[in-house]
């Protein structure tokens, strides 16, 4: 591999010590895109491939046994508001404006195995982003962009992003604190 | 392997540095006397002025010896900028929690001595929410059961790879430049560790080697660059380089990656569609110590 940047590198070396007019030559414009890497840097395999590979995250597991809901919630529940008798696991956590939401808010009666947005409309756990979108629409397009949330993988090109859910429970979203990772070692600890 | 440095001390026994080589050595009949240490090694030139072929007979060298000192095959890339490209990096001060995994994530990437000297190119600096970005009162050695710690805010601090950087001007040999893609590389063979870029960094960047760096084997990467984390020796200079040995292959810095709160975006200002740019568009960025007009392509933001 080093030996394809040769024209990369004389082209470096050309803009440090040559000056910058002689530098860019058609050739060498091209050098990057030979290395056939995936995230070969060159407008001509921009234009190309217009939209560089995105793929969505695993949504993190289901509490063990839980799902599908269908397994238990057969039938259309109570719609009224009221605390429930059991799914203490979330009760107890419960923290999303719990003042005025409650499960049938996100959860659909009628079809449990698939969330409901304000419109009615279902949508699948795994895109349960349309759904926090609602609500959170400048977090939304920003994380669209990539400037909410996390992006792993190819600065240029194929990347893996985390869903809402990948970092914030949908029950209590607010971040908890952390214990933070050692301190650097003073100056006068370090030994000569 | 520290037999092309200059040593800050210079032991019994050592093998001449090169500097000192040259001083007194008396032409061609000194050469016999370098025996294993190679004659190349010595008399090499600037990294930006050497051939291709010099630099290949040097990285292959480099390669075994490393190879060998740390018990696994090393890579020591070489890979030049790539052509329209600048990269920038954005930090969303209203996200970090300060919970120093960046600062890990870069020591397991880039291969800074473990302790004495214990060296980390990211420094997190707990500051008050009621003072603002107030050097004076920033603590980067707190230690805390939980963060955030209510009333405060954190603010990790790398190198800025500044477009007018202080660090290069200052370097007597022409050991430290900017490259074309904006980062500030060092090369360490011609580090005569004077520290004057260190002096010189408004942003403490920039840390010495005061002893032999101690990398232990098992935690070596061996995935280097030869400007970046490949092994360094007592007496030289080294700093953050966006994981030059990443980034110059597409992929995100290591800290960016580690980030539990997606705190850190990095990308290419001249890509309009990157995350990046859309930082620049949209959100209120700053520079740190903007008053020095050293132009950094670290931009600190609020997302919120």
């Amino acid at each position: 591999m080093r030996r394809s940047l040769d024209p990369a590198l004389a082209a470096l070396v050309a803009l440090a010590w040559g000056g910058a007019a002689a530098a860019t030559e058609p050739g060498q414009a091209g050098a990057p895109a030979d290395r056939g890497q995936p995230g070969a840097p060159s407008t001509a395999a921009k234009a190309a491939e217009p939209s560089p590979g995105e793929i969505q995250a695993e949504p993190p597991p289901f509490s063990e046994g839980i799902f599908p809901c269908s397994q238990c919630h057969d039938k259309a529940g109570d719609p009224a508001r009221r605390e429930l008798a059991f799914h203490d696991e979330v009760q107890s956590v419960f923290n999303h404006d719990s003042t005025n939401r409650w499960c049938l808010d996100c959860h659909d009666n009628q079809m449990r195995d698939v969330l409901r947005l304000a419109s009615g409309a279902h949508v699948p756990f795994t895109e349960s982003y349309r759904l926090c979108g609602q609500c959170h629409g400048d977090k939304y397009r920003d994380w669209r962009a990539g400037v909410h949330g996390k992006r792993v993988g190819m600065w240029n090109g194929q990347k893996t992003y985390y869903l809402c859910v990948n970092c914030h429970n949908p029950h209590s979203p607010r971040f908890k604190p952390v214990k933070p990772e050692p301190r650097p070692a003073r100056p006068e600890e370090m030994k000569r | 392997m520290s037999a092309r440095r200059l040593h800050v001390l210079q032991e019994a026994g050592a093998p001449l540095g090169r500097r000192q080589f040259l001083r007194t050595a008396a032409g061609g009949a000194a050469l016999a006397t370098l025996g294993a240490c190679g004659a190349e090694d010595f008399l090499r030139r600037n990294y930006r002025e050497l051939s291709r072929k010099d630099l290949d007979g040097i990285v292959a060298r480099l390669e075994k010896r490393y190879s060998e000192q740390y018990g696994k095959k090393v890579r020591v890339g070489t890979e030049g900028p790539m052509e329209r490209v600048d990269f920038a990096y954005g930090l969303d001060l209203s996200r970090c929690i300060g919970c120093r995994r960046c600062v890990y994530a870069c020591v397991k990437e880039n291969n800074p001595s473990r302790q004495n000297p214990q060296i980390h190119w990211i420094k997190v600096l707990e500051m008050d929410k009621a003072r603002g970005v107030d050097l004076v009162h920033a603590n980067a050695y707190y230690e805390a059961e939980l963060v955030p710690r209510p009333g405060h805010f954190y603010m990790p601090v790398q190198c800025q790879q500044c477009r007018h950087p202080p660090c290069t001007k200052v370097c007597p040999v022409k050991a430290t430049w900017k490259e074309p893609d904006g980062i500030v590389v060092v090369d360490y063979d011609w580090c005569i560790g004077c520290r004057c870029c260190t002096a010189a960094c408004p942003y403490g960047a920039r840390k010495f080697n005061w002893a032999e760096p101690a990398l232990p084997k098992e935690e070596m990467n061996p995935n280097t660059h030869y400007l970046g984390n490949r092994p360094r020796m007592k007496g030289v200079v080294e700093k953050c380089t966006f994981c030059i040995q990443r980034v110059r292959n597409g992929r995100y810095p290591a800290c960016v990656e580690i980030c539990p709160v997606g705190a850190r975006k990095f990308g290419n200002l001249l890509d309009e569609t990157s995350e990046i740019r859309r930082v620049m568009e949209t959100k209120r960025v700053f520079v740190f110590k903007e008053e020095l007009a050293t132009e950094p392509q670290f931009y600190y933001f609020y997302a919120t």
